[in-house]
Order: C-alpha cells, then sequence, then structure tokens
C-alpha cells in the first residue's frame, strides 16, 4: 500500500510545481501565450510548433537544388521514403508543400529534401532559386506509406525502383540508408545489419530523365551502381528516346520475382501500373500530385456534413449557400469585414471584385481561408463548415 | 454637421451618378495596385511590428520588476504604454480587420488573433468590422456615432441626458476599454430592453468578464506579486494603471478624430437603400477624417491617422496607407470633395468642441445672447425637466429663432458686400 502512495506523493510536486508555474506564466502573459515570447528566442525548442531552419541550398542540376534543414527539437524523425510538408512564405504568403526526405535518418539530425523547379512552380522555384540559409520553414513530422517493408518479414529480397525525375527523391533516400558509403551521415540501421549477413536486397533501379546532366543524384545512382549496390538502368529522353514499357521485361527478366517501387509523373505511373495489372503483379506508387484543381465557372460546394449544392460562376458562395437554407456565417456581406470566412479544404474559387483565383490542393496547400461573401465557386469546391 | 441629405449646401449634390460609379472604379483601381504588389515586405513589416512590441514589452515588464526605483518606473511605464498603444492600434486593430489574413499565417489572422484590450475580439469585430465599417455615419444604424452615450450630429434628437456628455465622454476616454467592451455588448440598449436576462446577451456578457478578469489579473496581480520581490508591487500596479490609462486615452482620441470633427458628413437611414459600390466610397470618403503628422503619429494611431484610406479599404494592409493617401487626395480634388485632414490637436479639439456644443439643444446657443440669458435658462430647464412634448415644442421654436437669425445675418452680409 505504501508504495502505490509513494508513487504519485514523489511525483507530483515537481509535476504540481510544473503546473502552477505555466500557470502562471500563462497569466502572466494573457491573451498571447507563453510560447508566442519564447518564439522570438527559440522558434525550434521543445513544445514550440514544429518548425525549421534551412542550413543550406546545395544547387544538384540546373533546375534542381539540395534544402538542408535542421528541424526543431520535437522532429520525431522519419522511415525512409517518407514526405515532410513544409510550409514557406512565398512573396509573403504561406504555402505548404510536400517534399520526400533524401536520406535516412542522419547523425547530425539534419534533414533534407531535394526540389526540383517545375515551369511557374511557385514554391518550388522559390526553393531553387531564392531560398536562403537561415529561414525558419513550418514543418510538420514526416508521413507517407511509400517506404520498404520491414526487412524481418522477408520483405525486400528482389526490389525494382522505377523512378523518373524528380521522382527519385524518395528512392535515393532509401538507398542512402541501405547502402551508407554514399553518404557519410547515415547511421548504422538495423537492415545494414542484415545486409553483412549476406541478405543484402538485391536491387535494380530503372531511372528516366530527360538528359544526363538534367538527372538529379545521378552520381549517386551511378557509384552505387559501380559498387555493385545497385543494377542501374538509367534511360535518357535525349539519348534512347521516350521509354518504352514494353522493354522493361528485356531490362529486367525476372520481374515476376520483384516488388516494383515506383516515383514519377502521373502518365508513367499510370502506365506502369496497367503494365503490372496485365501481368498480375502490384506496383507500389508514390504521386507528387495528387490532384490538379483546374479553375472553372461555377460548381458543386460541398459541406463537412456531406450536403451539396450547385453554384454558379456569379453567385457569393455566401449567398447560394443561404439561398440552399446552410447556415452561415456573415456581416458585411461586402468583403470588408471578414465576417464570413471559411476554410476552403479543396477546390477552387474566384474573388468576384477583381477575378483572382484561390486554390487549395487537397492535401498538399492545406485549407485556404476564403470570404464567401465576394467568392464564387469557380469548379467543385469542399468547404470545412 | 446634419444628414447631408439634409443640407442647403449639400457638398456631393454636383456628381451625377455616372462621375459617382467612375469614382467608385477609380479607387477599386488603387486598391487593386497595392493588391498586385503586396507581399514579402509587407509581411516582414507586421511581423517586425509584432517582434518590436513584444520585444518592448518584456523589456518594459522586465524593468517594472525594479519600479520602487522612480526611473525604473518611468522608464518601464513609458515602454509599457508605448507597448499597448501598438499592440492595440498599429497590430490588433489592423490583424483583427484581417489586413494580414492574405499571408495564411494562423497566428497572424483575423480568426484567431486576440488583443490586450477589455473587449474580446470576436465581439469587437462584429460591432466594429461589421456594423461600422458597413454603415458608417448613416444615423440610426451607425452606433459608432457617439456610442449611444453622446449626441455628435444636429440629426440626433437631444434629450437631458445628454447636458453632462462631456463627462460622459471624459469618463469613456479614462475607461475606454471598459467602455468599448460595454458598447460592444450592447449593454445600455440591452438594459433598457430589459432583455438581461437573454440567453444570448448572459453567454456574451461572460466572455465578457472572463477576459476583464484574464485581463487584470494579469495587470493587477501577476506582475505585481512578480514585482514583490523588490517591493515593487504597488508601484507595478500603478505603473499597468497609468500605462492602460495612457493607452486608453490615446486610442480614444484617436479614435474621436476618426468621424467627429467639423467637416465630416452623416448620412440618412434612407440614402443607403440600394447603395452602390460606388456610393458606399462615396459615402466612406466624407464621413472620415485624418490626422495629419508624422510616421510616428502614424504607427501610434494604427495608421487610423490614415482614417479616410482606411474606411475605403478596411481590408488593406495599414502599412500602404500613407503610400495610397495622395492618390485618394488627388481624387477628392478632381471630384470636388473635401479631404478632412488636420493635425492631432486641431482634430481633437475640433471633435471635443463637438460634443460640448451638442451636449445643449439645437440652436439654443445661437439664440442665447447675454440679455436673453435668463429666459434661455429657464427654457433649457424646463426642457430638461419636463416631459417629451415640452421639449419637443421648445425645440421647434429654437429651431425656428436659430433659423430666422442665421437668415438675417446672411442678409445683411450680402447688403455689405453688394455695397463693397
Ligand atoms: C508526397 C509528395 C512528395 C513530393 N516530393 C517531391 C520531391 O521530393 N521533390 C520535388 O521537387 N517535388 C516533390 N513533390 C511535389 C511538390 O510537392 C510540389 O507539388 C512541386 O514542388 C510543385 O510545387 P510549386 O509550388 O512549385 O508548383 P505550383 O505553383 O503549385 O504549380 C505550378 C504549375 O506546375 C504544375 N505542377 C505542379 N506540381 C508539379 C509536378 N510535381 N510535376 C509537374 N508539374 C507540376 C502545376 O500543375 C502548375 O501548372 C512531392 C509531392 C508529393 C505529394
Ligand atoms: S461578410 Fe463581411 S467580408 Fe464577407
Amino acid at each position: 500500500m505504501s508504495t502505490t502512495l509513494e508513487l504519485p506523493a514523489t511525483q507530483a510536486p515537481s509535476a504540481r510545481l510544473r503546473d502552477r508555474l505555466v500557470r502562471v506564466a500563462e497569466a502572466a502573459t494573457t491573451p498571447l501565450v507563453p510560447a508566442d515570447y519564447l518564439d522570438l528566442f527559440a522558434p525550434l525548442r521543445s513544445g514550440a510548433d514544429l518548425r525549421g531552419r534551412i542550413e543550406q541550398v546545395h544547387p544538384e542540376t540546373r533546375d534542381a537544388a539540395t534544402i538542408l534543414i535542421r528541424p526543431g527539437a520535437d522532429w520525431a524523425g522519419h522511415v525512409p521514403g517518407q514526405y515532410v510538408r513544409i510550409g514557406i512564405d512565398v512573396d509573403g504568403v504561406r504555402q505548404w508543400r510536400a517534399y520526400s526526405l533524401t536520406h535516412g535518418p542522419r547523425r547530425d539530425g539534419r534533414i533534407a529534401i531535394t526540389v526540383k523547379a517545375v515551369p511557374d512552380g511557385l514554391v518550388s522555384n522559390h526553393l531553387v532559386h531564392e531560398a536562403r540559409p537561415g529561414t525558419l520553414v513550418h514543418l510538420e513530422q514526416a508521413a507517407g506509406e511509400f517506404v520498404l517493408p520491414d526487412p524481418g518479414e522477408g520483405g525486400h529480397a528482389k526490389l525494382l525502383f522505377v523512378t523518373a525525375g524528380s521522382g527519385i527523391t524518395p528512392v535515393i533516400g532509401m538507398l542512402r540508408n541501405l547502402f551508407p558509403s554514399t553518404d557519410e551521415g547515415v547511421l548504422r540501421t538495423e537492415r545494414l545489419a542484415h545486409r553483412d549477413q549476406h541478405s543484402a536486397p538485391d536491387i535494380v533501379v530503372i531511372h528516366v530523365a530527360p538528359s544526363h546532366p538534367d538527372s538529379i543524384f545521378i552520381r549517386d545512382l551511378e557509384a552505387l551502381g559501380e559498387a555493385g549496390a545497385i543494377r542501374l538502368v538509367a534511360r535518357y529522353d535525349d539519348q534512347h528516346g521516350l521509354l518504352d514499357l514494353a522493354d522493361l521485361e528485356t531490362w529486367v527478366p525476372d520481374l515476376q520475382e520483384r516488388r516494383t517501387f515506383a516515383c514519377g509523373p502521373a502518365g508513367l505511373l499510370d502506365a506502369l501500373q496497367a503494365h503490372h495489372q496485365e501481368r498480375g503483379l502490384t506496383v507500389t506508387t508514390e504521386h507528387f500530385r495528387t490532384a490538379r484543381v483546374e479553375p472553372g465557372e461555377g460548381g458543386t460546394i460541398t459541406f463537412a456534413d456531406g450536403k451539396t449544392l450547385e453554384a454558379d460562376g456569379a453567385t457569393p458562395i455566401l449567398d447560394a449557400a443561404e439561398t440552399a437554407g446552410v447556415l452561415m456565417p456573415s456581416g458585411c456581406r461586402m468583403g470588408i469585414c471578414f465576417g464570413c470566412v471559411l476554410p476552403l479544404k479543396e477546390g477552387a474559387v474566384r474573388d468576384l471584385r477583381n477575378g483572382e483565383i484561390t486554390t487549395a490542393v487537397a492535401g498538399e496547400s492545406r485549407h485556404v481561408l476564403v470570404q464567401t461573401c465576394i467568392s464564387a465557386a469557380a469548379g467543385a469546391c469542399h468547404l470545412d463548415h | 454637421m446634419t444628414a447631408i441629405q439634409k443640407k442647403s449646401d449639400n457638398p456631393i449634390a454636383h456628381l451625377t451618378p455616372e462621375d459617382i460609379e467612375q469614382l467608385g472604379r477609380e479607387l477599386d483601381a488603387i486598391r487593386q495596385d497595392v493588391l498586385d504588389s503586396r507581399g514579402a515586405d509587407d509581411a516582414a513589416y507586421i511581423r517586425k511590428v509584432i517582434k518590436t512590441q513584444r520585444g518592448l514589452e518584456l523589456g518594459s515588464r522586465a524593468v517594472l520588476l525594479f519600479s520602487v526605483f522612480p526611473p525604473a518606473w518611468v522608464l518601464g511605464t513609458a515602454g509599457l504604454s508605448v507597448s499597448k498603444i501598438l499592440e492595440n492600434m498599429e497590430i490588433g486593430h489592423n490583424v483583427l480587420h484581417g489586413q494580414w489574413d492574405w499571408m495564411r499565417d494562423p497566428k497572424i489572422h483575423s480568426t484567431t488573433w486576440e488583443w490586450d484590450f477589455a473587449t474580446p475580439a470576436a465581439q469587437w469585430q462584429h460591432s466594429h468590422n461589421q456594423i461600422h465599417h458597413t454603415y458608417t455615419n448613416v444615423i440610426g444604424k451607425d452606433n459608432d456615432l457617439g456610442y449611444g452615450i453622446m449626441r455628435v450630429d444636429e440629426d440626433q434628437r437631444w434629450s437631458p441626458f445628454h447636458l453632462a456628455q462631456p463627462l460622459w465622454c471624459f469618463l469613456n476616454a479614462v475607461f475606454f476599454e471598459y467602455g468599448i467592451a460595454a458598447y460592444d455588448l450592447d449593454l445600455g440598449a440591452t438594459i433598457k430592453k430589459k432583455k438581461l436576462k437573454d440567453p444570448d446577451f448572459q453567454r456574451r456578457a461572460k466572455e465578457v468578464l472572463a477576459k476583464v478578469r484574464k485581463q487584470a489579473t494579469k495587470d493587477y496581480v501577476v506582475h505585481p506579486l512578480l514585482s514583490l520581490p523588490t517591493g515593487s508591487f504597488l508601484p507595478t500596479v500603478l505603473a499597468n494603471f497609468t500605462a492602460n490609462t495612457v493607452r486608453n486615452l490615446w486610442g480614444n482620441s484617436v479614435i474621436l478624430c476618426g468621424h467627429f470633427p467639423e467637416g465630416v458628413e452623416t448620412f440618412e437611414k434612407r440614402s443607403i437603400e440600394g447603395e452602390t459600390r460606388g456610393e458606399w466610397y462615396l459615402r466612406q470618403m466624407l464621413g472620415a477624417a485624418n490626422i495629419s503628422g508624422s510616421k510616428a503619429m502614424h504607427i501610434m494611431s494604427g495608421n487610423l491617422s490614415h482614417q479616410i484610406e482606411h474606411h475605403l479599404f478596411p481590408d488593406l494592409p495599414s502599412n500602404r496607407y500613407a503610400e495610397i493617401a495622395p492618390k485618394v487626395k488627388a481624387l477628392f480634388d478632381k471630384y470636388e470633395l473635401t479631404y478632412c485632414a488636420r493635425p492631432f490637436p486641431q482634430q481633437v479639439y475640433s471633435a471635443w468642441h463637438k460634443v460640448f456644443r451638442l451636449s445643449l439643444p439645437n440652436g439654443w446657443l445661437a439664440t442665447t445672447n447675454v440679455k436673453n440669458a435668463p429666459q434661455q435658462l429657464k427654457l433649457l430647464y424646463a426642457m430638461s425637466t419636463k416631459g417629451p412634448k415640452v421639449r419637443r415644442a421648445a425645440q421647434a421654436r429654437l429651431t425656428q429663432e436659430a433659423r430666422r437669425k442665421e437668415a438675417a445675418k446672411s442678409k445683411a452680409a450680402e447688403k455689405e458686400t453688394v455695397a463693397a
């Protein structure tokens, strides 16, 4: 009995003291919170919103760069192949995008992403050409299912990776983690121990790129190939013409025995999926662009409770929703009071005052807050309300 | 002033509906210019202001830990006053207007911000953004015209309560944050309508009380207690009270300057039925007054020194008002309208002058001279103590007499000019 009493008795005072101190700090800083002041000095501390500081921007090709980030103290680590969502201010506006982590867990605790600037791409161009060391970025914990199966389950004895363009990024993360000789910062992992016991995975990488100089991580891939860690089949559009999947079995005769992972443009992934399906095989894919939002005129508005309504391109969402009997927050109804702001989870809206389009891509841009009184649907819209 | 529609020399009579719509388009273009160039520099500006304010607050509060020493008290109190003013004016007011929502930073957003002021942000947003900014200076719709405790327009009916309005105005200035909280709660009207039991009112009242309690605990309990070890408990209480009062007086003065000085127009309720965007703009142009002055004046007033620009474009970032002011002024000139801008002391004087002037019934001052003073005082006494019927009759007489006098005066002036 005394032991059960003792435990809380020894723990409680310090815990209670901490609680009390926190409450005093909160009472001293209201209506802000202590974190608002601490953030001025230590934005990466434990307990803060997850952030990171860019430490290095290293060019890989003409239009790609690796960004080395020191994550905040609460970064929980990742499995190679996973991605991190990054929030960065471009022209003063917070934008969120996902980028694959291109290293395994590193001894120095840093994380790295490699970004390819896509034409007209807002965030990718900013990261590649404008981002400067010292910049604070916002992070979410790593996520994603594009990871190697647990080796304990006999998982990756024979693997095939098909990568195109920047689609190499999650795969290079896995490879660097498996073969640390190509990367000094990598920890020795359990998987490595397996390799030492002659259970090293047999890996083929088919990498597609527009040209050799445009190919991100090509030196790493070639080094891995020379060392015998992987068998590399590099296909360059300018040398070999466009990739034809019909050739796949000539490069990989034992395709049937392999587990396929693929990352690249949607067209390639779709074709590969069809190709494998025909042969009764499965393929694990990673899409960099899940859904595209092409603004149109009017569209279906969906609410959180599943209610939907059709709105035309000239009627404010507020009016359309109220006409349909949805209870909406509102105020001035003319765009000045911000009393009608709602989160747009997915879709596009048009500002009726100047035609400006605002889009939200599910899982990519996070929700975007829009004023419903001056916004009309510009395509299907999902409102979190 | 009198509602613009009733004026003999209506200052917008010369504008055709087409003029007004053209004016609206030109203002839209000014807005669009700012939207197109809004970006990283603006974001950096507000972040810098926030960082400066928080640093200043931390520093001042640290100094106040030793406020038993007079120099520390003076320094800490001055710093805290400036910090509270910045927090309310250039940061709080403008963030709550949604001026920085475009940054999509959840920490600097109109839907998440809470300020160092008694009234809860959401309640203020309703009465300020939704009511005042939409119905600016429309008599009977915009409660900001006198906040329900003052008469600031000839067209607002006089009642004996207004005799003491200079006192109300002064008390409201000193306890501004509580005045605003009561105002946002619609306390006066709720008491009058005997709706104190209304569940919605009760919920909002609870929110206000919770906020007031937290604010007061911070300023008058927690920080003084932290100062206790140096024996600075009472000096810290006093420092916080002083800083809150300085902020109250300053905020109140800036706000009086925005709509009450002479030269600002008011509007009849009828006039805004079916109002077009151009007409709304025009009402905002004439319904606000600017304070001319230095950059420091603009920042410390939360750029409400550019009240006209703010009322035209309440959602544009405040740091851009100064830059568009000349363009807006040029439109006033082009459309032959009066841009009401004066230095701070003049605007404050003008507003207070109006508060004093309108504490008396219309026409009373104009019809009073040394000879008839006793009768006039008797009349005023009757108007104040007898029922509304007497008041109405006396008012009619006063108005008529004042008008007759006015007419005689202008005739005399005419004769003089003819003679000259
Ligand atoms: C799970 C996941 C992992 C990702 N990992 C990486 C990575 O490691 N490296 C990397 O560079 N990117 C990666 N991306 C893509 C990245 O998130 C952005 O979509 C990409 O950088 C483009 O963003 P942007 O702001 O520059 O383009 P936007 O301004 O959003 O778009 C501009 C134009 O580019 C087109 N576009 C957008 N994305 C692509 C694309 N991926 N390919 C071709 N055209 C596009 C758009 O349709 C539009 O026309 C990943 C995406 C996901 C979902
Ligand atoms: S209702 Fe006022 S901004 Fe939309």
